[in-house]
Formats: C-alpha cells, structure tokens, sequence
C-alpha cells in the first residue's frame, strides 16, 4: 500500500502520561511522528492532540484504533490531507541590519504575507502561517541572507467532515 | 477527575470516615470484595503493611518470595476465579519486579490491580532512594496506571482502577502512592466506579452485523469455529456449546479459549496454532465460513497471514475494536462481549450438521494419531514421555483438576493432551510465553480455588525462575501439585536449535540440582519417578495427598513436539514429524 500524509486528530481527558501512551504506540511501531501539537478543544477541559505521520492507510487505522483504545482517550479521528484544513506557523528570527543592507528581504516579506512581530535594534521576527512548502520555500529564500533562529511548528489541521465529539459525551451522561 | 461517572454511591458507604491514605487503600479493597492480596514489603509502601496487620482477620496477605510471583500469583487467582487479583510492592526495585507479570496479564488479558509505594512527593524526580519511573516504565504493559500523590485521591482512583481492570476486555492497572499520601489522613468515602467518560469497555453487538454473521453460517457447508479467551472472559461457554451443537460446527481453541468446552466434546476437535493439532490447522485452508470468537489470530495461530484461510469469509466476534482486521480482515466484524453477541445469534442459527466436513477432521486426527499421539501416550521406548505423564494426571484426577503450566515444551503437550470438563481450568502463559509463571500462578489458582486439585506442570528451566516461591507454598501449606518434567534441557529451545540451527545446542544443555532435595529443604513431600513402572502409582499418590506435593520425572531428553508449524510456514504445511 502506498504511503502518505495523514493527519491524526486525537480528542482526550487532560490527563499527565497520556501523551506517553500515545507515543509508546508509535515508538513500538517504528513508525516516526512528523508532528505534533497538542491544545484545547473546542469542548471544555478536552484536549486535542494532532499528529502527523507518513505511512500506509492500513497502519494507520491500526494506529487510531490503539490510540482509542487508550482509556482516557475519547475518539480519535484520521484524515488525508484534502480531507483536511491545516496549516503550520513559523518563526524567524534576522539580524535588522539586512532590512537596510539586504533590499530584497522586504520583497520576500510581502511576497510571503508574512508579519513582523518585533523589531530590535539588532534583530525582528518575522511570523509566518501557512503550508509547509510555502514556510519552506520562505525559509530558502531567507536563508542566503542568515537566520539566526529558526522554528517551524506542528501542524494544526481542523477536518472538512464533522468530529462529533460533544454528541458522544453527551450520550455517555445520558446512558 | 471528570473522567469518573460515579451513580448510584452505595448507601452504607455514604458516611465519611477520618483515616490515613494507607488506611483508605485497605477500605477500598474490602470494598472491591478482596480479601486475598499478593506482595513484597520495603520502604515505600510500609504504611500499607502496618494497616495490612492491622487488617488481617479480613484481608489476607500472602507474603511471596519475589515480586514477580506476586504478579504471576495475582494472575492465577484472577484466571481460576474470573476476579481482579491484587499484588503489592514497594518502589524502585519492588515495582520493576511486577513489569513481566504486568506485561504477561496485559498481552493474556488478566484482570490484575498492582500497588506500587512510591517515595514521598516531594522527593520526586530527585533521583531518591529506591525512586523508580513506575509510571513511564509500565505504560506500554498496563491498560491503566496512575500516580496518587495526595490521600485525597484515593477512593476515586482504587474505584477506577478496579473498574477498568474487569470491564471490557481485561487488564492489569498499576497504581502508585507516593509515601506522603499513604501518612496523609482525609475524609473517605467510598463509590464503586461503574463508568469512565472517555472509555466504552464492552460495545453493543450490531444486529445487522448479527445477521450477515447467521446468513453466512446458515449457508456455510463447511463453517469451523475457533475460540479463544475470549469466551471465558465473557462467560459464554454455554453459547458457544449451543451454537457448536445447533449447528454441528467443528470447533478448534487457542490455548487460552482451552476449557471454555469439554475437551471430549464431539465437536471440539482440538487445539490451533504452532504444535495444535493436525486437524484444526489443515483444515483452517479448507473452511468456508471461518467463525473466530474472542480470539485475536495472534502469529503463533496463524502461520503465514498470506496464506491463512484465505478461502473462507471469516466472521470475528471480538470486544476490542483494535483487534478487528488488525492481523486477518474480517468479513463480518462482530463487536461486543461473546456472551451478548451469541445470545443474539443464536436464534437466528438454523440446526444443522456437516458430517462429512467433521469425518475430514476425525481422519486428520486418526493420521495424528498414528504419527504422534499414538507414541506421546503409549510410548514403546524406554524413556519416557511427557505426553504419558499428563496422560496419568488426567487419570488420576477425573479429568477435574485446574492445571497451569510453565512455558516450552511441557506446555504445548499439557495444553495437548490435558483433559478439561470445567471452565478456567488451563492457566498458562500463552502471549507472553512467561518462564516461571507456572510456580506462583498455581499458588494463586489453588487459593482461588482451593476445592479443586491444581497441578503445576513445569519445566526444569522454568522451575528455577520462580523456584524461591517453594517457600510461599511451605509457609501458606498451599497444597498445589507441582510436577518438574525434568529433560536437562531448555527443550523447546533445543528443539528449534536442533531443526533449524543444524543441531547447535547454544545454552541449552541445563546442569541441574536435586530438586527433590530442594523441595524436600521447603519440607515439601518430594518423589522422582524415572521409570515407566514407578510412574502411574506416584502419580496417584500425589493426587490423593492433602499437602504440598512435589514430583520431578526424568523425562527422554530430546523428544521434540509435534505437530508444528515452522515459524513463518502456512497452517497447511503443519508437520506431523
């Protein structure tokens, strides 16, 4: 079967160790967690957890079907990428003298619809959101010039379908 | 916390009471209706032990002599009863000695809750002594943990720890008590938990699924069951009799679905897997309609995946979702408890027989016969057979008694050729394939079950892992059957070595000591048997005595086990010789 993206959408208790559990699944698979980023829901005191991996279709349902298995776990999601909305934030951080020295550096900042956050007299941070190849082709643009610091984020990714996680708790209370 | 749905608190416990942490752990037991716990004293959990004293009139302890054999003991009290069994021990070393009893009872799923001291909170992550990651390291071997750092937590913790044990599919929880909360004294009260928010343990069977399983079944010409554990834990052995019965399906277990139907059924046609028998695995590639309940196609079932019954539609009743179409895609997918999900099959099943497709499994068993078991029971060489010496103990028991066996060679042939007329009387370790549980499972089987016989059948090898635990067995005159079937060698390592490792017999060679010296320093009654004459009569003495018996028998040193199934090859290619 063919390898590909998928995005992993894990709903969960706010639970120490769960993220453990949920690694330990992967770690014994061998297979590598592109990304992840945990947060809130959007129902209270859940968590969200979305992890990125690339492999086959079938392991990947075996994988959503272990991490459901996880007690604190509530349901856990897959998708393709086009079956989802996602997108990645990044951070870099220039020395501010290339604003003036380096002219082309403001057209890659508008070209890339990135932000500035802060700027310092020795250094600004640009943020930039979006997919990965545009953050990658941002960062290859800036990187002939320096970049002092670099990070990229998980990936966060809302499905095209529904999750529906608040009429499954709402049938537990109600059983 | 909010993960806990707690209804209906029972009334009596309604009242709060003023107690230690250390305290409340006894109450929660007591109101888990446990009254037997295995453990190891130390540091970390001395709290517990003081009330434990306190509490002896109503909660006992036995005292093991290795943690480990408090897991393996917990297990088998847990696997004869159908209850959660209960092991104790201290931090660091304490708690790493429960791992292969967790591991074990998580992959054989065994309802255990084990109790780790832990040092006090604010010692934690400092590298104190005896502190072990407990948490970390048990996470992948438990269903559940969870560190309590404050007393207050108890009550709702203990509840949820049993709960998630028995429900669903089950498995073992470790809970950790860091000292502090232990000395800490709150307000208790007690609930039973009986629902977690994020945790569906036992999903409703599917009536339509029900009736696509019926229609295939009602039509098959050739339907074959295989069950597993999954029957006994969902306490559906009468189902399955009825469905075997209504519809003369042949059925095959796994050796932990093993006593879930008579042995001397007609239509229990006898054991799958690596050294099952001829029959059940052939004609796994011969089915048309394979049934698997409460079963998970482990490797050791099914050979190659590529070429296991891929000419039958399979139909697989099973209550963890994580194990459908995880090692063989179901055509029909049946999620739920066995019990529920047969009861509503059952009057959809149209009576039925399928002699001709049964005679295919008696003329396979008559070829095993003559090729194998004819030769394990009534051997004609001189040295003897395992096989004769489970042979005697079915005879001499009335086919009644509990066995539990080590892991190797012994095993497959007590899994074989033991004979079974009640349900939870095979305890073994078959996931995990655990040397040593055999020893401190009995110990726990018996206590369970202390009106019936249990017969520890081990191993040399395995025998010395766990052999300290003669002492546990001495100081509680826990009248077990421990019976050594002595070959000098790691056998079913020697096997392999001598079919695929050209005879080069790496480590497995055992020197080994006078184990009936041994036992007899445990005051144990001993007895050796090395000849075939001497063997029947020692048996019955051992079965007719009321204490503690040892029996080592000098078995022939390199028999091998067959049938088997060379790892990777397919069911059919099963060898007979």
């Amino acid at each position: 079967m063919e390898k590909k993206w998928f995005t992993i959408s894990v709903y969960s208790e706010n639970n120490v160790g769960l993220l453990n559990r949920i690694s330990g699944i992967f770690l014994k698979r061998h297979i590598n967690i592109e990304s992840l980023n945990v947060s809130k829901s959007e129902i209270e005191h859940i968590s969200k957890f979305t992890i990125v991996i690339k492999t086959t279709e079938d392991w990947t349902r075996k994988i959503v079907a272990q991490i459901e298995k996880q007690i604190e776990v509530i349901k856990a999601f897959y998708h393709t990428d086009e079956e989802t909305i996602y997108q990645e934030s990044a951070l870099f951080k220039i020395a501010s003298h290339l604003l003036f020295d380096e002219p082309q550096i403001q057209n890659i900042i508008s070209e890339s619809k990135s932000k500035i956050v802060t700027v310092s007299r020795d250094f600004f941070v640009l943020a930039k959101t979006g997919r990965r190849h545009e953050i990658d082709e941002m960062h290859d643009n800036l990187e002939a010039f320096g970049i002092m610091q670099f990070v990229r984020s998980g990936r966060i990714a809302v499905s095209k379908s529904e999750m529906p996680i608040s009429s499954m708790i709402n049938e537990f209370y109600q059983s | 916390m909010q993960t806990i749905k707690e209804k209906k608190p029972k009334k009596h416990n309604e009242t709060s009471i003023r107690v230690s942490g250390a305290e409340a752990i006894i109450h929660c037991l007591l109101a888990e209706d446990v009254n037997l716990i295995y453990g190891y004293p130390g540091g970390a959990i001395m709290p517990v032990y003081d009330e434990l004293y306190k509490f002896q009139d109503k909660l006992h302890h036995v005292l093991t002599r290795h943690e480990q054999g408090a897991t393996h003991a917990a297990q088998g009290f847990a696997r004869v009863t159908g209850k959660v069994g209960v092991a104790i021990a201290t931090s660091g070393p304490g708690a790493t000695n429960l791992v292969t009893g967790l591991a074990d009872a998580q992959i054989d799923s065994t309802p255990m809750v084990c109790i780790t001291g832990q040092v006090p909170r604010h010692l934690l992550g400092s590298d104190a002594f005896q502190e072990t990651d407990i948490i970390g390291i048990s996470t992948p071997v438990t269903k559940w943990n969870y560190q309590i750092t404050r007393a207050a937590e108890i009550p709702e913790i203990m509840a949820k720890a049993f709960y998630i044990a028995k429900s669903g599919r089950p498995g073992p929880v470790l809970i950790d008590i860091t000292k502090n909360a232990q000395f800490e004294e709150f307000d208790f009260s007690y609930s039973r938990c009986i629902g977690v928010r994020s945790y569906n343990p036992s999903p409703k069977p599917e009536i339509e699924k029900i009736k696509a399983a019926a229609e295939l079944i009602n039509n098959a010409k050739r339907p074959y069951i295989v069950f597993g554990h999954g029957v006994i834990l969902g306490k559906a052995e009468k189902q399955l009799q009825t469905l075997v019965e209504k519809a003369g399906i042949p059925a095959a277990w796994t050796i932990l679905g093993l006593s879930a139907m008579d042995t001397d059924h007609p239509l229990n046609v006898g054991m799958v897997g690596m050294h099952g028998n001829y029959g059940p695995n052939v004609l796994t590639n011969e089915c048309d309609v394979l049934i698997a309940i409460g079963m998970r196609f482990d490797d050791r079932v099914t050979g190659n995946l590529e070429t296991y019954a891929k000419q039958a539609k399979v139909i697989h009743f099973e209550i963890d979702p994580a194990e459908i179409d995880k090692n063989v895609k179901a055509d029909v997918a049946i999620l739920g408890n066995a019990q529920e999900s047969l009861d509503l099959l059952l009057p959809l099943i149209k009576a039925n027989k399928h002699d001709d497709w049964h005679n295919k499994f008696k003329k396979c068993y008559e070829e095993e016969y003559e090729a194998v078991i004819k030769n394990d029971l009534y051997p004609t060489k001189e040295g003897l057979t395992m096989g004769e010496v489970i042979k005697e103990i079915n005879l001499a028991s009335g086919n009644k008694a509990v066995i539990v066996s080590d892991v190797g060679q012994h095993q497959m042939i007590a899994c074989r050729y033991a004979q079974f007329k009640q349900t939870k009387s095979n305890i073994t370790s078959g996931g995990l394939g655990t040397m040593g549980f055999a020893l401190p499972a009995a110990i726990g089987a018996k206590m369970g079950a202390m009106n019936r016989e249990v017969v520890a059948i081990i191993g040399d090898g395995g025998f010395q892992m766990t052999i300290q635990e003669l002492a546990t067995i001495f100081q509680n005159k826990t009248p077990v059957k421990i019976v050594v079937l002595n070959n000098g060698h790691l056998g079913m390592v020697r096997q392999w070595q001598e079919l695929f490792f050209e005879s080069r017999y790496a480590s497995t060679v055992m020197t080994n000591p006078d184990f009936v010296k041994i036992a007899e320093g445990y005051h144990i009654e001993a007895k050796k048997v090395e000849k075939r004459e001497d063997l029947k009569a020692t048996v019955q003495a051992m079965m007719a005595s009321k204490e503690p018996f040892f029996l080592e028998v000098c078995v022939e040193n390199e028999d091998n086990v067959f049938p088997m199934i060379p790892s990777g090859a397919s069911v059919s290619d099963i060898r007979l010789k």
